[in-house]
Order: structure tokens, then C-alpha cells, then sequence
């Protein structure tokens, strides 16, 4: 029995590095925009290693619940869902891409036109009225276009002097 | 369902977020398993216990109910009074 349990354990051990190594570039590049680190200097991002370590941690522990569906998936939610949780501790810009937006939009605009998931899903995902969830997507591309592209190559180099917060 | 949303703006945005991947750090995986291997077991002896508790509590309830038999009435202390001989 216990014998049985411990192989178990290393099956699906195994199956979750394999899938770590194949999605978790992704996603600790989708936690670096939530979190607004800067991805480059590789030290730069302990905010966004942590949340997706707590992330992947509950993804483990619940893999065998998964029953066939997307392991991607269900990282992605844990991660979204302990972001939106604690969205109060990340408002601080800190010289990412996405600094200058607020956390919910980040975790919106990046669900949406990051990750490419549904509105609905999004809606539902983060019990937010579909309608919501467009208009603060549709706040947060006009703020990140606003700001002009030329923050789209920040993070190296002149990335990590903090920029000027817009208010608007 | 996203074809219909090329929106040239929202592509500008796509391409921005789409920049340099960080470097995923190669214990990460390592520690994941440990910290989730650590709620699963936690997990697995909260349900092995509470299913202990249950046997232990059904197996109390069926030898009261063997021992007590609440379903059996009292037979009577006294007789009724004999009458109409």
C-alpha cells in the first residue's frame, strides 16, 4: 500500500517537472507582467518567482483532481486567482512593462491579450460582469498606448530607473 | 472566437508584452514538488483521520445499540390490578 502510494508520488513527480519545464518559462514570464517586474536582470523578479511557486505548489498538490484537463490551465487560474488576491502588495511600480497600470488591469489585459482567454472565461474566472472586463482592458491598452511604445523594449538597461506615474 | 479581435491596437499590445523572457530558475520545479508534496500528505492524513473517526464513532453507535437495544420496551414493575373475576 505504502509502496504503491510512494510510486505514485514519482509518477506524477515526474509528469510535473516535464510539464514545468515545458510551461514554466511561460508562465513565470506571464507572473513577471502581473507582478510589473522588469524580466531581464535574471534577480530582478523574486515577486513573480514567489507567486508562481505558491502557484505551482497548489497546481502539484491538485494533480491528481485534474482528470484530464490542461495542467496550463489550472497553473494559470491558481495564478491569476492568489494574484487578484493579493493585488493590494504589487501597486508599487517596479520598472516592468505594465508599472503603470493598476494590478487589476494588469491581471486583466494580460488574461486577455496575453493569454488569449475568453472574455466570459475571464468574466467568470474573476466573477467580474463581462462588460467590466472589456472596459478595463479597453482603459488599459489606451493607458499603455498613451504612455507610447518606447516602453515596450523597457527592462533592459533603462528599465530599472523607475519611470514618472502618470495620474490621470 | 479571437479571429474576430485583431484589433490592430491590441496587437501593438500583444507584440509589447511579448518581450524577453525571464529565465526560469532550475529548483523551481524541485521546490513546487515539496511545498505541494507537503499539502498533499497533510491533506491525505486530514481524510485519513477523519475516516478513522467516523469507523470508530459507527463502530461505538452499534455496540450501544447491541448492548442497550433502546428499541426493546421496559417490561412492567407492576402488575395491573386484577379485575372483573
Amino acid at each position: 500500500m505504502a509502496e504503491r502510494a510512494t510510486h505514485r508520488d514519482r509518477l506524477r513527480a515526474l509528469e510535473f517537472e516535464a510539464f514545468v519545464a515545458g510551461a514554466g518559462g511561460r508562465l513565470l514570464h506571464t507572473a513577471t507582467l502581473l507582478t510589473g517586474e522588469p524580466s531581464q536582470p535574471p534577480g530582478a523578479y523574486d515577486r513573480a518567482e514567489a507567486l508562481l511557486r505558491a502557484a505551482l505548489a497548489r497546481t502539484y498538490a491538485d494533480w491528481d483532481r485534474l482528470h484530464g484537463g490542461d495542467p496550463y490551465d489550472r497553473a494559470r487560474r491558481e495564478l491569476a486567482l492568489r494574484f487578484a488576491r493579493e493585488a493590494r502588495r504589487h501597486q508599487r511600480p517596479r520598472g516592468g512593462v505594465l508599472d503603470r497600470l493598476t494590478p487589476i488591469e494588469r491581471l486583466v489585459l494580460v488574461l486577455r491579450t496575453y493569454e488569449e482567454v475568453g472574455e466570459e472565461q475571464t468574466a467568470a474566472l474573476l466573477g467580474l460582469p463581462a462588460d467590466r472586463i472589456r472596459a478595463v482592458c479597453a482603459r488599459a491598452v489606451a493607458t499603455l498606448r498613451a504612455a507610447g511604445p518606447r516602453r515596450g523594449v523597457a527592462g533592459r538597461g533603462t528599465g530599472a530607473a523607475p519611470a514618472p506615474r502618470r495620474t490621470p | 472566437m479571437s479571429a474576430d479581435r485583431r484589433d490592430p491596437r491590441e496587437e501593438q499590445v500583444r507584440r509589447m508584452l511579448d518581450g524577453p523572457h525571464p529565465v526560469l530558475p532550475p529548483d523551481l520545479a524541485a521546490q513546487a514538488v515539496r511545498h505541494g508534496g507537503r499539502r498533499l500528505r497533510l491533506r491525505r492524513a486530514v481524510q485519513r483521520t477523519a475516516g478513522w473517526l467516523l469507523a470508530l464513532v459507527l463502530v461505538a453507535f452499534l455496540i450501544w445499540i447491541g448492548v442497550e437495544q433502546p428499541w426493546a420496551t421496559e417490561p412492567a414493575q407492576v402488575t395491573p390490578p386484577l379485575e372483573g373475576w
